[in-house]
């Protein structure tokens, strides 16, 4: 139910969604189907393409890309190149600070925005417009406009090029968004049922952790899911925060990514590939919420 | 909870008041966290942005109180006026056109492609479609960076291997192609999010509407024209608001890509207070810059969130 409804609001703001029984009645498909779809292929294919050529010249012998360039498909496997890149920029140990990192950012962020929106939709606090207001304030913000004074800050209580520092901002910064998304979900909660937790003599956190908890659990993972991706992908702030390469994140590391590795044709199909595969992990493991979450925003 | 066990005793108009605000009152408890993190994280860091973007401040020593002198000094500065030009570039690369693409693409998978071929391959499709999606901007960088190198990119090569070596290019090097060869990617990257957006929206369209249309005889572009669209004009809307605002904050690939170059063709308000901030530390413009660039994006959003309170519920993410 919740994340019904989560998905109604976000997807459509005006009409409740019509039941949609389409009969599956193939028309003639006629010429101009074939040439159409055959455009569309042709798009998807074009929009595949970066990341074939990246798949088959990460496994290219550097030579073979010089005789017989990008296109052509290796003669045989060499894993040299994806080998070095691991080992140049430390890869595991970007891999590990992004898992800690984002893992941390999503339960404390979903933890911040549960006990926000509980205070907002379920308590009904006064003031509860404004507050919402300001915290959709947080999540527009540029974070230019937050930067300096937070790597200031940081550093002066020693939470500067700390996994820490950039945990706790960032899980504060995407709460924001969570509370935004998860007030309008409990604040449809159905109003019986917390009122038979009431009369049951439920105190008010006994109603948020047995009732309210797990009847959002679906909305939840939702956003754990893409708090997660979300600061996997995150680059400003994780740049700026933690400049040694200790703590870089894999986003970080690509895209600090310095000139050493442009002279060699195949080093930069090789970064990329591992900078896709965890991406393609993400996607193949959650696909589903992805593509039912996708209106909470992939604009990033 | 003993507040409501109490006060079904008492009289109805008392009980109801009585009981609301004590049972409110004890729910402040659980927004403390949230609160005192909006404080720390965003409100104290921005009003301290504030008052650095009224001061000269070399990122040593105390910020000296000068005024709205950044500010002045702004409106003459040819290189602010220059990144809000590019900024309406990356405007049309990732909100007008994936939107424009985006609408046509999902209508004729929705509406041509699946009652055809099934909605598998329009699945499929749009799978396809939305995979750059999934890649870490900063991945996507890379990745195209490579692609645009001038000797041995695949690009050049290709153009080369088809006898037009001609048409070859320094294609981030050059500062008239630069930004180009940039918004080529941003519109490669956001194809699949507007896709997939409209293709939700449309699956809420009563197809009742279209099979009427049919049978008036419209041919299918008119159907587009006069159903869709309507149809898809909240949508619409949403998504040419939120991807605006991403636009405005674009950072990323530009820092990956271009860092601002060549010299500053591809330059962006984001990246421009960032220099100030990091690389030249004049920490105080760079916060003045900022602070323009916060001040816009806030009116887009503000137009966002009345359009959506205009349409009573529903909301969108306004994140970059």
């Amino acid at each position: 139910m919740a994340v019904d409804s989560l998905e109604k609001t976000a997807v459509s703001p005006t009409t409740p969604p019509a039941p949609v029984v389409r009969k599956v009645k193939r028309r003639k498909r006629g010429v101009s189907g074939w040439v159409v779809l055959a455009l569309l292929a042709g798009v998807g294919l074009l929009m595949l393409f970066p990341f074939w050529i990246a798949v088959i010249n990460a496994f290219k012998p550097a030579p073979d890309y010089i005789a017989n360039g990008p296109v052509s498909v290796p003669t045989e496997l060499d894993f040299s190149a994806l080998v070095d890149f691991w080992g140049g920029v430390d890869f595991n140990r970007k891999l590990l600070n992004s898992v800690v990192i984002s893992g941390s950012v999503a339960l404390i962020a979903v933890a911040l925005s549960l006990l926000s929106a509980f205070a907002i939709g379920i308590g009904r606090i006064r003031g509860r417009v404004w507050i919402l207001a300001l915290f959709m304030l947080a999540f527009t913000i540029p974070q230019e406009a937050l930067v300096y004074p937070l790597f200031v800050l940081t550093r002066d209580l020693g939470l500067y090029d700390t996994m820490t520092g950039v945990v706790i901002i960032l899980a504060v910064l995407q709460s924001a968004f969570g509370t935004y998304m998860l007030s309008s979900v409990l604040g449809t909660f159905p109003p019986e049922v917390l009122e038979a937790a009431r009369l049951d003599g439920a105190s008010r956190f006994q109603v948020l952790r047995l009732v309210v908890l797990p009847l959002t659990r679906p909305t939840m993972a939702v956003l754990m899911t893409f708090f997660f991706i979300w600061t996997w992908n995150d680059f400003f702030l994780p740049l700026v925060l933690l400049p040694s390469a200790d703590n870089q994140t894999v986003s970080v590391a690509l895209g600090a990514l310095s000139g050493q590795y442009t002279s060699d044709p195949t080093a930069l199909a090789a970064a990329s590939l591992a900078g896709i595969l965890p991406a393609l992990v993400f996607f193949i493991l959650f696909q589903r919420t992805l593509m039912r979450g996708v209106n909470l925003g992939a604009v990033k | 909870m003993s507040s409501s066990n109490t006060a079904t005793h008492t009289v109805a108009p008392r009980r109801a008041r009585q009981g609301t605000s004590e049972r409110r009152s004890g729910y402040w408890w659980y927004i403390l966290p949230g609160a005192v993190g909006f404080l720390a994280v965003v409100a104290v860091p921005f009003g301290m942005n504030l008052w650095y973007s009224l001061t000269s401040f070399r990122g040593v020593g105390d910020p000296v109180f000068i005024g709205l002198e950044n500010y002045q000094r702004l409106l003459g500065d040819p290189l602010f006026w220059a990144s809000f030009r590019h900024s309406v570039a990356f405007i049309v690369a990732m909100a007008i056109l994936p939107t424009a693409i985006g609408v046509v693409v999902a209508a004729v998978l929705f509406n041509f492609i699946s009652p055809k071929f099934g909605s598998k391959v329009a699945s499929f499709l749009r799978a396809t479609y939305y995979l750059p999606q999934i890649l870490p901007i900063a991945v996507a960088g890379v990745l195209w960076k490579w692609m645009y190198q001038p000797q041995y990119g695949i690009i050049n090569t290709t153009l080369r291997d088809l006898g037009l070596g001609g048409l070859a290019q320094n294609w981030l090097g050059d500062s008239d192609l630069a930004i180009y060869a940039v918004m080529n990617v941003l519109v490669w990257l956001q194809i699949g999010y507007t896709v997939v957006v409209f293709m939700a929206g449309l699956s809420r369209v009563d197809p009742a509407l279209y099979e009427a249309a049919e049978l008036d005889g419209a041919t299918w572009w008119q159907q587009f024209r006069t159903i869709t669209l309507n149809q898809l004009r909240p949508e619409i809307a949403v998504v040419l608001i939120t991807t605006s605002v991403a636009a405005l904050k674009v950072f990323a690939p530009i820092f990956v890509l271009t860092r601002g170059g060549p010299g500053t063709s591809t330059i962006v308000p984001a990246y421009f207070s960032f220099s100030n901030f990091f690389t030249t530390t004049k920490v105080g413009y760079g916060a003045a810059v900022a602070s323009v660039l916060a001040l816009m994006i806030s009116v887009v959003a503000v137009a966002l969130l009345r359009y959506q309170t205009r349409n009573s519920e529903g909301f969108e993410d306004g994140r970059g």
